[in-house]
This record gives C-alpha cells, sequence and structure tokens, in this order.
C-alpha cells in the first residue's frame, strides 16, 4: 500500500442512502480473476440514466466521494474499494460505512471518512451546488477542511490504521513480526478441532 | 501471495460455490470468465495444498453450508471467509466473519487478523412462533426493527425463548442474516441442539475428545446479568410470516400487509429510498402484498437451502401445482443436502409439482451463474438481499421463508400455505 497523507480535489455528492456493494460493482464482475479494470463496472447499473451524477461532467476528476448513510453495506467484494479507487476516488464521507466495506478500504488506502448525518447532508447540498468546492483531507490531523464554507471537520480513524496510512505499512509485514506468539498460540490448539491432516 | 505460504493449509478448506452452474455440471463451464476462475481456484488451492470440493464432489456445496455439515465448524472457533454471509457459523457459538481478498491474504499467510475491538448487542426472541412462522421471518422482522444499519460497529449474540428453541438450521438462517443489519457476526451460545447436530459428524471430536471438548463448550455462555452496548427484544408471538417489498432487507412487512406509502416514514431520507425502491420495484404504495403476482421462485442459498427448509417446502407443495407461468428452482446447498432429500423422495415431490430440481451452488441468490432474473422479472426468494440487481440486471427480489416461497410458487401470487 502507498502512504496516504493529503488529499485535496473536489467531490461529488451520491445522495443515496443504503448503497450496497452490489450496486457499488455488480456480481458479473466477481468472475474476474484480474486486479484492475474494475472502473468501468462502477454504479455501472445506475450510469446508463444520463442524468446519474457521476455522468455529470461538472464532477469530472472528483477524488472524493460523498454518500448517505449505510455506504457499502452487503456483500464483502473487495472489487467495490478497487472499483472506487481505480475510478480515481481516494476518500469516501459518509454517516455509516458496512463493516466489511469499511475494512476493505483500510487495506486499500482508500479513507472511509465518518461523519455526523447532519453534517453528510449538509455537504451533499452544498457540493450539489457548488461542484468546485474545494476539499483538503489530512490523515495525520484527522481533519476535512473545506475552506470556501469556512468548514473545518474532525473525524475518527484507528491509530493503527492512521499509521498505517501514513506509513504505507503492509499489514500482514505488520503481523508476521508476532510469529513467534502465533506459533506459542498454535501449541495450545484443542485437540479436539478439526485439521484436514486428521482425516 | 508474494512469494508467502499459506501458514496452515491443514486449517483451511475451499469449495466451488458462487459461480458454478446448476445444470450439466459434467460438461466444462460455458461461462469464460467463470471457468477460468475455477481453473484458477483449483490450480491454487493444488499449489499450495488446501483441500478444494470441486464441483460433483461429494462433499461439495456452498461454504455456509458444508462447513457445519462436515463438522468443521465448532463452538469457540474463529472462522473467517471472503463472503460475508460467514456470520451464519455463529450459529454454533463460533466467532464468525465475512473478510475481503487483503484479509484473506493476511489470514492465509499468517492464520491471524488484527481485530479492533467491537460493541455487543443482544437481541432476545422471547415468547413462542405461531405455526407458520420460521427463523427467516424472525430474522426479517428484526431487520424491519433496526434496519440495515442497526447492528454496525457490535457484534449481535441472539438470545430467548424462540433462539433456544430453533434447531441448528433455523440458528444459522438467523445468524446468516445478521450482516444484513450490519452486525460484524451473530452468535447463539451452544446447548444440547448444538451438540447433537455435532455429533458423529466428519470433522467433529471422537471418543475422549468429545468429552473434552463439551467441556468447553458447556462454558461458551453469555452471563444471565450480563450488559450488552444495545439490546433489543421482540415478542416471538406476534412474528407473522414476513416479505420485504423494497430494494433492502430492511424494507420488510407481513406477508398479510400492504406496501406502504413513502409517508409512513419520518426521516426524508427513509421517504426518498421508499419511493426510490417503489419505482424499481415496479410496486405501487398500498396494494396488498398477496395481490401482487411473482414470475420466479428460488429455493435456496446460504440462508435457506438446508435439510429442514427443503423438507418444509416439500410440505407445503406436495399434491399441488405450481401455478402456470411461474418459473421455479429448488437449489439444494450441498450435495449432502441434494442426497438426503433425495432418500426421502423430496426432489419427487418438487419435481411432480413442477419445480427444477438442481445442483448445488449459490445460483439465483446473486447472479453470478446463468440462474438469473430479467429486467422487470419478479421472484420470491429464500435467499437474503433484495438489492437493485441482486439476482440479475432490473430483477425485482422479495425476500421470504421457504414456506411462503412454496406457497407462493403454488397461489402465483405472495401466499401463505394456511392461504393455499
Amino acid at each position: 500500500m502507498k502512504p496516504v497523507k493529503i488529499i485535496e480535489g473536489t467531490a461529488v455528492p451520491l445522495d443515496r442512502s443504503d448503497v450496497d456493494t452490489d450496486q457499488i460493482i455488480p456480481s458479473d464482475w466477481l468472475k474476474r480473476v484480474e486486479r484492475t479494470g474494475f472502473e468501468k463496472g462502477l454504479f455501472s447499473e445506475w450510469r446508463d440514466d444520463k442524468n446519474f451524477i457521476l455522468n455529470d461532467e461538472a464532477y469530472a476528476g472528483a477524488r472524493i466521494l460523498i454518500a448517505g448513510p449505510n455506504f457499502g453495506t452487503g456483500s464483502s467484494r473487495e472489487h467495490a474499494v478497487w472499483a472506487i479507487q481505480q475510478a480515481g476516488f481516494d476518500a469516501v464521507i459518509s454517516p455509516r460505512f458496512g463493516p466489511i466495506f469499511k475494512n476493505n478500504a483500510t487495506k486499500n488506502g482508500l479513507v472511509p471518512i465518518e461523519i455526523d448525518s447532519q453534517l453528510g447532508k449538509q455537504l451533499i447540498s452544498e457540493v450539489g451546488e457548488n461542484p468546485d468546492l474545494h476539499f483538503v483531507i489530512d490523515i495525520a490531523q484527522r481533519s476535512v477542511e473545506i475552506p470556501q464554507l469556512g468548514l473545518s471537520i474532525e473525524f475518527e480513524l484507528e491509530d493503527s490504521v492512521q499509521e498505517r496510512f501514513l506509513k504505507g505499512l503492509d499489514d500482514i509485514g505488520i503481523t508476521l513480526n508476532n510469529a513467534e506468539a502465533i506459533t506459542n498460540f498454535e501449541t495450545n490448539r484443542g485437540q479436539w478441532l478439526p485439521s484436514q491432516n486428521l482425516i | 501471495m508474494n512469494g508467502r505460504k499459506v501458514r496452515r493449509p491443514d486449517l483451511t478448506v475451499a469449495t466451488e460455490d458462487h459461480n458454478v452452474p446448476t445444470e450439466n455440471i459434467d460438461q466444462p463451464i460455458e461461462d469464460e470468465v467463470s471457468f477460468k476462475q475455477i481453473q484458477t481456484l483449483r490450480n491454487n488451492a493444488d499449489e499450495f495444498g488446501i483441500t478444494n470440493y470441486p464441483m460433483g464432489d461429494p462433499n461439495q456445496g456452498i461454504v455456509h453450508v458444508i462447513g457445519p455439515e462436515l463438522g468443521l465448524t465448532q463452538p469457540g472457533m474463529t472462522v473467517v471467509c471472503g463472503d460475508s454471509h460467514t456470520s451464519t457459523h455463529g450459529a454454533f457459538g463460533a466467532l464468525a466473519f465475512g473478510i475481503g481478498t487483503s484479509e484473506v491474504e493476511h489470514v492465509l499467510a499468517t492464520q491471524t487478523l488484527p481485530q479492533p475491538e467491537q460493541e455487543t448487542m443482544s437481541i432476545t426472541i422471547n415468547g413462542q412462533l405461531p405455526f407458520g412462522s420460521s427463523a427467516k421471518d424472525v430474522v426479517l422482522a428484526v431487520l424491519a426493527e433496526v434496519g440495515t444499519g442497526g447492528g454496525i460497529g457490535a457484534i449481535a449474540e441472539f438470545r430467548g425463548s424462540v433462539v433456544e428453541s430453533l434447531s441448528m438450521e433455523g440458528r444459522m438462517t438467523l445468524c446468516n442474516m445478521a450482516i444484513e443489519f450490519g452486525a460484524k457476526a451473530g452468535l447463539i451460545a451452544p446447548d444440547q441442539i448444538t451438540y447433537d447436530y455435532l455429533k458423529g459428524r466428519k470433522h467433529s471430536p471422537k471418543g475422549d475428545q468429545w468429552e473434552e471438548a463439551i467441556r468447553f463448550w458447556d462454558e461458551l455462555k453469555t452471563d444471565v446479568d450480563a450488559v450488552f452496548d444495545r439490546e433489543i427484544t421482540l415478542n416471538g408471538d406476534m412474528i407473522t410470516p414476513q416479505v420485504t417489498w423494497g430494494t433492502n432487507p430492511g424494507q420488510v412487512i407481513p406477508v398479510s400487509g400492504r406496501v406502504p406509502k413513502p409517508d409512513d416514514f419520518e426521516d426524508p431520507a427513509e421517504q426518498e429510498a421508499a419511493q426510490r425502491a417503489l419505482d424499481y420495484m415496479g410496486l405501487t404504495a398500498g396494494t396488498k402484498m398477496s395481490d401482487v403476482a411473482v414470475d420466479t421462485v428460488f429455493i435456496g442459498s446460504c440462508t435457506n437451502s438446508r435439510i429442514e427448509d427443503l423438507r418444509s417446502a416439500a410440505e407445503v407443495i406436495k399434491g399441488k401445482k405450481v401455478a402456470e407461468g411461474v418459473r421455479t428452482l429448488v437449489v439444494p446447498g450441498s450435495r449432502k443436502v441434494k442426497e438426503i432429500a433425495e432418500q426421502e423422495g423430496l426432489h419427487e415431490i418438487f419435481l411432480e409439482s413442477g419445480f427444477d430440481w438442481r445442483e448445488p451452488g449459490c445460483s439465483m441468490c446473486l447472479a453470478m451463474n446463468p440462474d438469473k432474473l430479467t429486467v422487470g422479472e419478479r421472484s420470491a426468494s429464500t435467499s437474503n438481499r433484495n438489492f437493485e440487481g441482486r439476482q440479475g440486471r432490473g430483477g425485482r427480489t422479495h425476500l421470504v421463508s421457504p414456506r411462503v416461497a412454496a406457497a407462493s410458487a403454488i397461489a402465483g401470487y405472495f401466499a401463505t400455505p394456511e392461504e393455499l
């Protein structure tokens, strides 16, 4: 994972709640074994509608996606995160995320930013009126700044996740530093527990 | 895997479920993309020494059906899988949750997964279910109560007299859909029903180890005076057969009810979501569900494809014919379920009524194989998600129990068996 420190740019407002991962990337895309090319599948069912917000030229090049509550619920498909990133987004703002999506996002350097739901509505409406609003997301400060609105929003990010973002750390490498503890744990595994070696 | 090995292939199992066809499985998979994915799985399983159950194998089936069936899921274990419905295994008092690709890689390489602490949630279902209501109706009623976000950030324990009296199949249905209200995992304390289910299964403890395991499992109960971060209680006496009307699994009404109006909701966001759902579902507010015609009935998925589910559906349709023009599929959750069903003659009941009797897999739950809805096609489905396009582009999904699915196939409209 590459380090993520500052994300600067414009945002696109997706004014819907309960955007599940089937909407973000339909299941047909899950049959592929590749890791790239998913941007074409992003919200593909909705993109057929020419009035869909992501088809609006005014929002082209946005790096931040702002959505209603319960974004990324449903299926565990990490392809949802890949599709959003490959379409050029580096952060998603929502009052509440599906738990697996949120986890997947942090593993790939896509920043999930949870904010108060009233504030979420306000941002969606402000960006809806002004596509050029400039956002600055600072991971070290855990803050979102929108100078044109005079807004500075703090958000929560677990310390360990923040550190991984800032340093671009490899999760597996960190865990393997504790190889001894894992081995110790394994020696105490219940004898009755299932194993393919016992059949 | 970046050159790393699988740390514990002996503790890892693979199966072919999401994209396998449910017909002509002795032929090569026609869909080239799916064919390549299955080949890749087989090659990787070979290379890393992982047990895989391929299409046609006696142990093959949906991962959340075969794990418990083989005795691989046991109380007190931690179980993860690259599938959100891994919460199913919590029915055994295991901590089980779905993970994405990166975390799958992490587990394969390290056999561990760093996790933040979660909140606790208790969902107590008191009383006794009325005749004709099932675990599926209970979990849909919970979803109606808490919505799709009600469990986010928590691990939910199901408890109370209704839960205690459910079979393991029913408990699995309950925990399966814990992810639909956003819970990290669902759990049920193991008891004699759990032990009776596990006894004698392929990977269950044997001999002295069985006794040792029981002593450990007996400890896996929440203290009577435990306090949870969130607590909800439902009266099981009041839970009638349920059906979803919208495009998220929190949009639930009784089968005897009417499609709601957007104005019925207080929150403007919910009103808007309701209007969009009505438009997508092609429904008019105020319509009785019993006046809504079904095009397709799907009985299957990791929620409701176990033997008890097939028995309850077969009981409803026995001696009756599927309504004209209704497409029907029964997809057993595993080859073992299929085998038992055929020993009991259930397949004959389904076939005589006019149902298709298919090979095991995830099938029409998620439209990754040829079993799909077409644009505007309406299903009564025993699966777990009614999202837009979930069962095929433009398809309209209504989630129901196996009994309601079976009755709806006969009636041609949403119905309970009692109305036939």
